[in-house]
């Protein structure tokens, strides 16, 4: 079956196939594959099949059964569901129930999706590995000796592996897209803003964005449509006036004319070998599609990393301050008095990761460092916004690597936090600047392991910055490769 | 490099010792064993050497960014809405009594 969403979607619609059999055929699937896989922490077998079994009633009766109608749609596992756990991958909250659905859970069920599973991922969405998962390993489906990226690698195995027909994931500093390209899928962070946070399990707040993963650029429009909007429920999410949410899918096929599109040297020649020659190729299908390709200097975006490791933790340390033993997550037992409840509580539910940024985060906003650390790195931040906003004086969108490697292996990177850090340094520049990102599949190295390519445009250009994405994917076929797994 | 000048190296990047980061474990509200405060020692001050990079730049007339978008809060109507319910939430607490979240006695 071709699970791919909006082909799926018609297929459901037009009565070719039934939701049911589409949602059984996908655990099948699942349970074919996911213990080789480890994509999913947590599936809901019955309850989907009975949503799906509805929804194929609701059809059958020619009502409307919303425009993902009986998809199955997985959900990174750091999205509040009133069904099932929602654990961040975490020993704190490996039992927690939510009592509310995120905004983006509710806007999917409301768009007709069968919410399949939670996902596998970094504990509280850090890592660049899904390696810091404290209850689950994910392997590459393209190559089970490597990482499948993240923090949402479970979603982006997901995808790749057929396992689900779209999947939700969280981007704080290249959490979407870099797994995206490690498994050979698409995936977009959307502008700070555009999708509703509401119910997404905080870790930088100024950063995160929840945005799709999705088997080709089509999906991740029709998954925009379901999931951008202002929310009342979440004050940072952008009202209607100021930029409204526009129609991603329609024009999804028209090329852009008179594209202008504009590559960082330097970024491209830091990449590896095989990882540059894929870029360079793209850059050569855009000029035969008559796009002009103009060289830039952005010459802040090297200072990315060092700007988010400071931001990032700094956020994280006060929104993981919730975890206290007391309200709700875990608490630890050899308690003598109320301190203990926080100390010893969080010692036990964290991971080494989690408690690593807490730490650098707090020292970075402790008394005395404050200046140097945190002050300064907002004062860079601003800079790396500048090199975008010159940019994109300039042309339509930036394009680089999305990573400058392809997968790697487990463990290569785990000692050393620094270099785990650094493999993210073609991704962090569009959250600390807000603006839209998307990977998409480019290539494959000597290895067989896919290439991204990335594309950054000016704020709420989602609508654009997709049909650019769309261009490239109508000349190329790297993204109907699948992984030899399935 | 021999063995000295590795020393010398260690010495002179360590910008997090153990009693700081004690101290910072003992504000992060975080119990650390010996082996966990030695291990962040060493990595915090790596990372920290890292980060001092942002020093190349002049940022003297340059303002802090905390949001990256020139938009301000959007509010919504100010009225009363129905909440979760107590009920609902205790349930994930670790710890109740009746009503009420319980924790060990805070006062002597």
């Amino acid at each position: 079956m071709d699970c791919n969403c909006k082909k799926l979607r018609d297929d459901i619609a037009a009565g070719r196939i039934k939701s049911a059999e589409a949602v059984e055929a996908v655990f099948d699937t699942i349970e074919k594959n996911d213990s080789k896989i480890g994509s999913y922490i947590s599936t809901f077998k019955e309850q989907a099949i009975a949503n799906s079994k509805q929804l194929d009633e609701k059809i059958s009766t020619g009502k409307s059964a919303g425009i993902l109608a009986g998809t199955p749609i997985a959900i990174k596992d750091n999205m509040c569901t009133t069904f099932g756990a929602t654990s961040c991958a975490s020993k704190m909250l490996e039992n927690f129930h939510a009592p509310y659905n995120a905004t983006v859970v509710e806007k999917l069920i409301s768009a007709g999706a069968i919410i399949i599973g939670k996902t596998n991922m970094d504990e509280f969405a850090m890592g660049s590995s899904t390696e810091n998962s404290a209850l689950l390993k994910t392997v590459n489906p393209w190559n089970t000796q490597c990482v499948p990226g993240g923090s949402s690698g479970g979603s982006a195995a997901a995808v790749a592996a057929g396992m689900c027909s779209a999947a939700l994931g969280s981007d704080t500093g290249g959490s979407i897209r870099q797994p995206a390209s490690f498994c050979g899928v698409v995936g977009l962070k959307p502008t700070y803003g555009r999708v509703s946070r509401f119910g997404l399990v905080a870790f930088g707040s100024s950063l995160d964005q929840i945005g799709p993963i999705t088997q080709n650029v089509t999906d991740a429009a029709l998954m925009m449509n379901v999931i951008a909007g202002h929310d009342p429920a979440d004050s940072t999410s952008v009202d209607e006036k100021t930029a409204p949410v526009c129609d991603c899918l329609e024009k999804i096929d028209e090329p852009i004319g008179n594209l202008k599109i504009a590559v960082v040297p330097q970024f491209n020649t830091g990449a590896d070998g095989d990882v540059q020659k894929a870029i360079n190729e793209a850059i050569e299908v855009y000029k035969k599609m008559g796009a002009e390709i103009v060289e830039i200097d952005m010459p802040h975006l090297e200072y990315s990393v060092a700007v988010y490791y400071i931001v990032a933790t700094a956020e994280a340390s006060g929104n993981l301050a919730r975890y206290d033993g007391v309200h709700y997550g875990h608490r630890a037992e050899d308690i003598e008095n109320y301190i203990d409840v926080y100390c010893k509580s969080r010692a036990a539910g964290f991971g080494k990761e989690v408690k690593r940024r807490i730490m650098l985060g707090t020292y970075a906003l402790s008394s005395g460092y404050y200046d140097a650390y945190y002050l300064k790195a907002l004062k860079v931040r601003n800079l790396i916004r500048g090199d975008f906003l010159r940019a994109f004086e300039k042309c339509d969108c930036v394009l680089i690597p999305t990573c400058p490697t392809t997968a790697f292996k487990f463990g290569e990177k785990m000692d050393d936090p620094l270099k785990m850090y650094l493999s993210d340094v073609y991704t962090i520049a569009a959250n600390l600047a807000g603006v839209p990102a998307i990977s998409i599949p480019c290539g494959f190295d000597g290895n067989d392991l896919p290439i991204g390519l990335q594309l950054m445009a000016p704020a709420f250009g989602e609508d654009k910055l997709l049909r650019i994405a769309r261009m490239f994917e109508s000349k190329t076929d790297w993204h109907k490769r699948r992984p030899p797994i399935i | 490099m021999p063995r000295f000048f590795f020393w010398m190296a260690e010495v002179m990047s360590k910008k997090i010792d153990a009693e700081l980061v004690k101290k910072v474990a003992k504000l992060s509200r975080l119990e650390l064993t010996e082996t966990e405060v030695a291990e962040f020692a060493n990595q915090l001050s790596a990372i920290l050497d890292y980060v001092e990079k942002m020093e190349q730049l002049d940022t003297t007339d340059v303002q802090p960014l905390a949001h990256c978008l020139p938009i301000s809060n959007c509010l919504r109507d100010d009225c009363a809405k129905p909440s979760l319910g107590t009920e609902k939430i205790l349930e994930n607490a670790p710890d109740t009594d009746g009503d009420f979240f319980k924790v060990p006695k805070i006062l002597d």
